[in-house]
């Protein structure tokens, strides 16, 4: 169990730097809490608290029990943490970085290899090739093993699929779809909204506070704008148009869509009409389901 | 027809045995956005330097910007405009003292550095950060900053390095609509990003595959040929054919 009740801290001169404005959760067996914000929302800051890395200013954070700050010790040896940038040793190989934490943590790669064996295998074959001549799926992969080997309780996670690409991102998550299975508790941070879907429970962080906290279809059913899909050809001129529209509240690109909240009186066969009006023939409005993605817009523009 | 201001032919690269960049032939229309797609390790770092002139291919050709790419590599260099997501500007100096301190790299005078600068800044909504130091910039910031510098000598080509990683929601779009801006100038701008549906936001899209080029096209050609809503699909069944596990 994670419980987290009013963490804050502040950086810099002064403490000029707000990096966490009263951060409180709870996570428990077998879920996956993720933390989806942009970079400078302060999820590597709450994490490095987490993983009694950095002291909070004040508040309290327990893990499976054990205070952050007080039993320091025992927390170091339950959470498996992988930090945001790749810190394993890349002079070492594979093989050897693996074994070197095994043995930090007084166990073997024998002993708990049935925990990384999933993951580890994709990575044997290359077991000889130094760490930082490893591609950035790869070397994910290897610093998952490293956080696992000692079988940890709790898995601390900071941005792992960052610059990562789409292919490998849904093998990593798919491993940790299968860790939770096995009872550890996963607290995971990532700027790709898309990746909410995957997790038991998100907070979404901006600015130090967590903006919301529910299980993504809770998020996406927390949605009050109305929100339409336009598409269309000439698709800049239709977003510079919908923007002047008094009846459009908000309009960003989608792929290759665009969304667009609007305010309750506005139909669509109306701004249809107006929009052919003015010379986008073949343009194509329907209501749409809101992503995570919207979600995050619209409480940050509140 | 328009300008081509890419155009490469047969391009490779060779580390030992190792082939990072095999047989590349595409090219790149003036004012287009070409999106440059590819799992981690295909070789689009690699492909990227030959662009820039830094790197020697092994074999082929080609011009970027009117300039062969292996006799008049050092005329490429000050001719296009670059921007990584890791560095971009210095951290320590001054909003202005970065634009000062390219504008300068690139053989622009005081005098125009002085006038273009207030443009940007104006541009931007950006002066009453003149004086901030870059590190107390947000990263959407930062990043809008950097693109403008990097575009700040009017290069006839920018290339961007995943220029949105980590950048919020809101802010990776306005970044985009900065893009679109810069394309409209007459711009040609090379992207190379993980978020999928940024794909869409581009002209072309060329997808790597174990060094060489699979796809490219248009996004809805493609999502058409692959049979599929989505570029993350195009993307997901083309990046499964790699073998190779570098």
């Amino acid at each position: 169990m994670v419980e987290v009740t009013d963490l804050r801290k502040r950086y810099g001169r002064l403490g000029r730097t707000l990096a966490l404005d009263g951060i409180s959760f709870t996570a428990g067996e077998g879920e996956i809490f993720g933390v989806i914000g942009p970079d400078g929302a302060g999820k590597s800051t709450l994490f490095r608290i987490l993983a009694s890395l950095i002291l909070p200013d004040s508040g309290k954070a327990r893990l499976n029990g054990h205070d952050v700050v007080t039993d320091y010790q025992k927390i170091r040896q339950i959470i498996g943490y992988m930090p945001e940038r790749f810190s394993l040793y890349q002079d070492l190989s594979v093989e050897e970085n693996l074994q070197f934490f095994a043995t930090l943590f007084h166990t073997t790669i024998e002993e708990n290899y049935h925990l990384i064996s999933d993951i580890y295998r994709q990575i044997e074959p290359f077991k000889k090739r130094r760490a930082g001549a490893l591609s950035g799926g790869m070397k994910q992969k290897l610093a998952l093993s490293c956080a696992l080997i000692h079988k940890p309780e709790i898995l601390i996670l900071d941005e792992p699929t960052t610059g990562v690409d789409p292919v490998s991102r849904k093998e990593f998550w798919d491993m940790l779809q299968r860790l939770k299975e096995q009872g550890i508790i996963i607290l995971v941070s990532t700027a790709y909204m898309d990746e909410a879907s995957q997790c038991s429970r998100i907070a979404l962080m901006q600015g130090g506070s967590f903006i919301a906290t529910d299980t993504p279809q809770g998020i996406i059913g927390s949605y009050r704008e109305i929100l339409w899909s336009v598409e269309g050809s000439r698709i800049t001129a239709l977003l510079a148009t919908l923007r002047q529209h008094p009846g459009v509240k908000s309009c960003f690109a989608f792929g290759e869509r665009l969304h667009v909240t609007v305010t309750k009186d506005l139909r669509p066969e109306v701004l249809k009409q107006e929009l052919i009006g003015k010379g986008f023939d073949d343009v194509r409005i329907a209501p749409v389901t809101p992503t995570v993605e919207d979600c995050f817009m619209a409480i940050e523009q509140k | 027809m328009k300008k081509k201001v890419i155009e490469v032919s047969g391009l490779t690269k060779r580390f030992g045995h190792f082939t990072a960049v095999d047989h590349i032939t595409f090219d790149v229309e003036e004012g287009e956005i070409f999106g440059f797609l590819g799992a981690n390790g295909a070789g689009k770092t690699t492909a990227m330097q030959m662009l820039c002139g830094i790197s020697k291919p092994t074999s082929g050709s080609g011009t970027v910007a009117g300039f062969d790419i292996i006799r008049e590599n050092e005329q490429i260099k000050r001719n296009i405009g670059y921007m990584s997501q890791r560095f971009s500007l210095y951290e320590d100096l001054k909003v202005w003292e970065n634009i000062r301190l390219f504008g300068g790299i690139y053989g622009l005078s005081d005098k125009v550095i002085a006038r273009k600068t207030d443009e940007l800044l104006e541009r931007l909504n950006f002066r009453e950060e003149r004086s901030t130091l870059v590190k107390y910039l947000p990263l959407g910031w930062k990043q809008k900053l950097a693109f403008s510098v990097a575009i700040f000598h009017d290069p006839g080509i920018v290339f961007l390095d995943e220029p949105t990683g980590g950048v919020d929601p809101a802010m990776r779009r306005q970044f985009w609509e900065m893009i679109y801006e810069a394309a409209d100038r007459g711009i040609t701008v090379f992207v190379t990003t993980h978020y999928m549906d940024e794909a869409e936001y581009c002209n072309r899209v060329s997808i790597m595959v174990d060094g060489r080029i699979d796809a490219l096209d248009t996004p809805g050609a493609l999502r058409r040929k692959y049979d599929t809503d989505s570029m993350d699909e195009v993307f997901r069944q083309l990046a499964r054919r790699a073998t190779r596990n570098e």
